[in-house]
């Protein structure tokens, strides 16, 4: 069984903003953050690309998600109002794709490892498009969700350092099984303060975005990796 | 390697806790509380989401 760490889960401190009379910007905050995302995206996935043409070893992932974090909490906050945010999600994300692509190479190895990783791919696609759509369409407001999101994250974190140390696969299912509906929650949340005019920054409602879509994916490859697995 | 990795990691984690109380706090006293109905609407794309993952789980096995 692989042993992954689902931590890439930093995110900035929201502000509780929220301006109703301004659809438009919404909407424009919207276009951008789309556009935005499917970049980040892209480059991921490149970088995950170099990184399994490079083999780059399985401990490449803890050092992506130990920089990312760091990135998410000093550097991108700084930059996010100002075009040098841009680059420091791109570096973000491509250092993200970098760790990515050495679990993939791992999960390759397996039996069944690439109908796992089309399976995730497919599955996080699934939920992602699922999820915004309803958001989109819902005419609701989901800010109400702030307070259990923000537990949800907390607890999860406190149970990932807990596993980091005692290994428990059990443990790392059910974190995982938390990650996805947590993230999930998360996509409907920050869907609907774009819509709503409460984030404003399209910068970081991108990395709001992305890391929901990292952390449903690399999550799913867990779970279907331990269930779906031959070991 | 990968102990140093993880202590470096789980040291982060909990910087980031200390990062993410200031949000919750604030979520928690000055957030929108749920009206009618909006619990529901959340449960069941959630509801949803749990039936795919068990659906691809039986896909992969």
């Amino acid at each position: 069984m692989l042993r992954k760490d689902n931590v890439a889960m930093n995110r900035a401190p929201f502000s509780l903003t929220l301006d109703k009379s301004a659809p438009e910007v919404g909407n424009k905050v919207l276009r951008n953050t789309y556009m935005l995302l499917a970049a980040t995206l892209a480059f991921s996935a490149l970088m995950a690309g170099v990184s399994m043409a490079l083999a780059l070893p399985t401990w490449m992932y803890l050092v992506s998600v130990i920089g990312a974090i760091l990135m998410g909490m000093f550097v991108l906050p700084r930059t996010a109002n100002s075009s040098a945010g841009i680059g420091v999600i791109f570096a973000i994300t491509g250092l993200l794709g970098l760790g990515l692509g050495s679990i993939l190479t791992a999960y390759l190895a397996l039996p069944k490892g690439p109908e796992i990783i089309a399976t995730a791919f497919g599955g996080t696609a699934l939920i992602f498009l699922g999820l915004s759509g309803y958001a989109l369409t819902a005419k609701r407001d989901f800010s109400f969700l702030g307070g259990f999101v923000f537990a949800g994250m907390m607890v999860v974190v406190v149970a990932i350092i807990a596993n980091l140390f005692l290994q428990m696969p059990a443990l790392s299912l059910a974190i995982s099984a938390a990650i996805i509906l947590l993230m999930s929650a998360f996509i409907l949340f920050d869907t609907s303060r774009i819509i709503n005019g409460g984030e404003t920054n399209y910068i970081m409602a991108t990395y709001g975005l992305y890391l929901s879509i990292f952390n449903i994916f690399v999550s799913l490859l867990q779970i279907l990796g331990i269930m779906g697995g031959d070991d | 390697m990968n102990l140093f990795l993880q202590i470096t990691l789980a040291v982060v984690l909990v910087m980031m806790l200390f990062f993410l109380w200031p949000a919750f706090k604030h979520w928690q006293e000055h957030g929108p509380k749920a009206s009618k109905g909006d619990w529901p609407a959340v449960v069941l794309p959630l509801a949803l989401v749990v039936g795919l993952v068990v659906l691809l789980v039986a896909l992969v096995r």
